[in-house]
């Protein structure tokens, strides 16, 4: 079944059953491999997107249900300010290990610093708990966090 | 293991590939115009726009060798770290082994830094002499008056960019004893403003993991395997996923091990390995529970231990005047790295065959796949990918998901390259887990509470034994993997007895971050805690009084008394208890006081770990700091709540719902303090890992219960 998507502000013609998982859609047919595979059950968060700004497991998130949604993946969160000053502070600070849940952190953290651009720490544990790093990168998580809303302030 | 760090095994290694490459020269001889880049020796690269590229033997799974290695050849060579990229060497076990290891290659142990050292600033002061030198000749000038720095050979009065000089010092026959800068002369080592080379990359997508490899025309396929270990295919209907778009076909592979399911996308393949129905023999199948594997091995701590490790008499109980004993057991875990095993295989228009995989011991799969496909070494391609986490996973001794792979792509017809995906689901349930281990300790005390008698029982399953590894590890039949920091302890402790017991196979087990020292810390750590407070004396006092002249006793003081310090132990802030632990391992000594609030009972939270760690040489503090951070973690978070469990054989967990990982509010700040050091480097992936659990168990236990049956949730702990 052939559906339209629009994805980091271009309009892509998909051939996808419904019931396809957005994660699957980005990875094998438009080749965006920043959006990670992790366990397809909605419980790491390295599938994560922004689907009309708000992060969405894409995992579990299927293809008939963003129809006319506008979806940004890591690839160009850095056009935002809040992704330029993420990645900024990723940077600074070296939170990254594997990386293999970074993509999912950052779309994470961008979801959150959109909505509180001041967060507690408290607020970043709360947003963040769906986010496992098993490498546990979550100290300077946190950090890129704080250091990011720093950025943002200017 | 012991570190060959002489120069000869290098410069034998330059030779052989200096004959290999000319620079200027295509494959096929004649001269290239530009952009050619010139192989300086195995370990260095250097275009003639100047680029420095560090050839990198170690995979990198988060724990820093791309940034280290790399690190070492800037500095010699003389260049900032933004003038220096890495790219992974190809599979060669005999240029690029591990010096640890043999003439294998690979990644383990904690030792891609300690193994490499002395190699890669050897090839990067071998490319600095030959620069130089070319330098000198167009010059005419002496090349003792050149130096290079950022990249710019500078002398006499003249300056230039290296890169001028490359075709030329390809020429140029490398000194044999290249002179090393001396640790005063060093910029980047020991430089905590050092910045990780694939930090941009991992940030904006553009990391490629081997999950992302995508081969035109590649087919994915996933495997249908036993439920229990052991079992066989006994048939199979796919009838039902022949209704799957992209579903192409499902055989068994040729050794009965499971069901491959080939399909044109990942979707394709998961959906229509549900669709499968598979009927499994069974009758040589793994049908134990968990608990009848756990009640083997606490049995296995009482009575004759089977091997007597120290070859000694038994431990002196008679003189003690009082006695501490503990039984702890370590249940099986998972390594669960955040990116699923998987791995591409493709024929290629020589007739060999070639690997994309984040290959942690490529010399494995390599003969693996050399012997499947009747190939001849040299035809056997591996490219390593950057890999997702491994924690050790990556490096089975079987070469298993390879040879998966392998055996998928054998019983095609080769045209089209086959990408093998697991599923989370298929990781957490796939065996070469952290073995089971059980130990019972008896310490015994003088009236003064002096340690006078120390009886460690330990039981489990061997990792190493009837691995190609055996002959390295297993010596008297003693597997040393099961009794490292038991049986070879810095502490210095009087009528030390150790017995160790080998149980049977449940599943498949593999080394797990840190290996034996997974348990052996704790069970260590917790008795020293017990003795300590059996004695009436402050935990670290009662450490330091077992820890006398030795220099491996005097490095592990050092971290015990700097982590207190930082800590400050024994006035911690009002509503909050510590625990501290110290062990040695992977060469490394680290020591951590974690620091608590709340209650066994109503919930613990972990506030603050404050970590000392002395690994020699720090050449990347902040990523030393890193791996001490995530070993913290990944040690806690496991000891808190993780378990692999059995029923009737068959793995109750399934994916993170229920093999939860730590999360992001479960642990507060981690703060590291490097003790200076010109030591050799040591491990450092590793070593944060074994104190963490048993600091944590001794700040539960300074008002609450002696926590000693893991994981803690099982023996009476809530986390808030
Ligand atoms: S892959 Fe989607 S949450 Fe894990
Ligand atoms: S950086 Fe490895 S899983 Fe997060």
């Amino acid at each position: 079944m052939s559906q339209r998507l629009k994805l980091n502000g271009v309009e892509h013609e998909v051939d996808a059953e419904p019931g396809t998982p957005l994660l699957w859609v980005i990875r094998d047919e438009l080749k965006l491999t920043g959006t990670k595979f992790g366990c397809g059950v909605a419980s790491c968060g390295a599938c994560t997107v922004h689907v009309d700004g708000e992060p969405m497991r894409s995992c579990q998130t299927y293809i008939e249900d963003v129809d006319g949604a506008e979806i940004t993946t890591i690839e160009a969160i850095g056009n935002t300010a809040a992704g330029a000053a993420v990645q900024q502070a990723w940077q600074e600070l070296d939170v990254v290990q594997c990386g293999y849940c970074q993509s999912g952190q950052i779309m994470s953290a961008v979801g959150l610093l959109t909505e509180n651009p001041k967060p507690s720490v408290e607020e970043i544990h709360d947003y963040m708990h769906g986010n496992a790093c098993r490498c546990a990168t979550y100290q300077r998580i946190r950090a890129g966090i704080q250091r990011a809303s720093e950025i943002m302030e200017g | 293991m012991t570190v060959n760090t002489s120069r000869r095994g290098f410069l034998k290694g330059a030779t052989a590939a200096g004959a290999v490459l000319v620079v200027g020269l295509r494959p096929d001889g004649a001269l290239a115009a530009g952009n050619t880049q010139a192989q300086i020796n195995p370990f260095v690269k250097i275009g003639a726009d100047g680029r420095v590229i560090a050839i990198v033997k170690h995979f990198e799974k988060g724990q820093g060798p791309t940034t280290g290695l790399s690190t070492l050849i800037a500095e010699e060579i003389g260049l900032r770290m933004d003038q220096i990229d890495y790219e992974f060497a190809p599979s060669n076990p005999e240029l690029y082994a591990n010096l640890a290891f043999g003439p294998f290659q690979g990644t383990g142990g904690s030792t891609a830094m300690a193994n490499s050292f002395q190699q890669y600033r050897t090839a990067g002061a071998a490319a600095r002499a030959v620069l130089i030198e070319a330098a000198a000749n167009a010059w005419g000038v002496d090349a003792a008056t050149l130096d290079i720095a950022d990249g710019m050979v500078t002398g006499g009065g003249q300056s230039a960019p290296l890169g001028d000089f490359v075709e030329a010092a390809t020429a140029l026959e490398a000194p044999s004893e290249p002179v090393l800068k001396a640790p005063d002369q060093w910029r980047l080592i020991g430089n905590a403003d050092v910045r990780r080379l694939d930090s941009a990359i991992k940030g904006d997508g553009r990391a490629m993991f081997a999950m992302d490899v995508h081969l035109p025309n590649q087919m994915v396929v996933m495997l249908a395997r036993p439920p229990q270990t052991g079992g066989l295919v006994a048939g199979f209907d796919d009838s039902d996923a022949h209704h799957i778009k992209g579903f192409i076909r499902a055989a068994t592979l040729p050794n009965n091990a499971a069901v491959a399911v080939y399909a044109e996308d990942t979707w394709a393949a998961i959906q229509a390995r549900d669709a499968l129905s598979v009927e499994w023999d069974l009758s040589n199948a793994e049908t134990r529970d968990s608990s009848q594997i756990k009640a083997e091995i606490l049995a296995a701590l009482e009575g004759d231990a089977e091997y007597n490790v120290l070859k000694n008499d038994p431990a002196p109980m008679d003189a003690a005047a009082t006695t501490v004993e503990q039984t702890f057991y370590f249940p099986l875990l998972a390594h669960a790295p955040m990116e699923p095993l998987n791995c591409t295989i493709e024929a290629n228009d020589d007739g060999g065959i070639t690997l994309h995989d984040g290959a942690q011991m490529p010399t494995g799969p390599h003969m693996a796949l050399a012997q499947i496909f009747e190939l001849p070494m040299e035809k056997i391609r591996i490219n390593t990918m950057l890999a997702g986490g491994s924690f050790g996973r990556r490096a089975t001794p079987t070469a298993d998901y390879q040879v998966e792979a392998a055996l998928a792509f054998m019983i095609t017809d080769r045209t089209r390259p086959v990408k093998l995906v697991w599923s989370r689901e298929d990781d957490v349930r796939g065996g070469y887990y952290r073995p089971a281990f059980g130990h019972k300790v008896k310490v015994g005390l003088s009236e003064e509470g002096e340690i006078v008698a120390w009886d460690h029982r330990i039981a489990g399953q061997s990792i190493f034994k009837g691995t190609a590894f055996e002959a390295m590890i297993v010596h008297d039949g003693v597997d040393h993997a099961s009794v490292e920091g038991v049986a070879d302890t810095p502490y210095n402790i009087p009528g030390m007895h150790v017995g160790l017991t080998d149980t049977k196979k449940a599943t498949s087990t593999l080394w797990w971050r840190s290996v034996g020292h997974t348990h052996t810390a704790y069970a260590m750590e917790v008795m020293m805690d017990m003795a300590a407070r059996a004695a009436g004396r402050d935990p670290v006092e009662f450490r330091l009084a077992y820890l006398g002249d030795s220099t491996d006793a005097k490095r592990k003081a050092a971290v015990l008394k700097l982590a207190a310090e930082k800590a400050s132990w024994g006035a911690a802030p009002a509503g909050r208890r510590q625990g501290i632990a110290v062990h040695k391992s992977f060469g490394s000594y680290v020591a951590e006081v974690v620091e608590i609030s709340g209650s066994a009972e109503d919930g613990v939270q972990i506030e603050k770990i404050t970590c000392a760690v002395d690994c020699g040489i720090a050449v990347n503090p902040d990523v030393i700091k890193a791996q001490i951070e995530g070993g913290v973690g990944y040690g806690l978070g496991h000891a808190m709540r993780d378990e692999i469990t059995l029923t009737g054989g068959v793995v109750d967990q399934s994916n993170f719902p229920d093999y939860e990982p730590l999360r992001i509010g479960d642990i507060g700040a981690i703060e590291t303090h490097i003790v200076p050091s010109a030591e050799p480097p040591t491990g450092i992936g590793e070593p944060g890992t074994p104190p963490s659990a048993p600091a944590l168990a001794n700040a539960i236990a300074s008002t609450g219960p002696r926590v000693a049956l893991l994981p803690m949730v099982n023996d009476g702990v809530s986390f808030a």
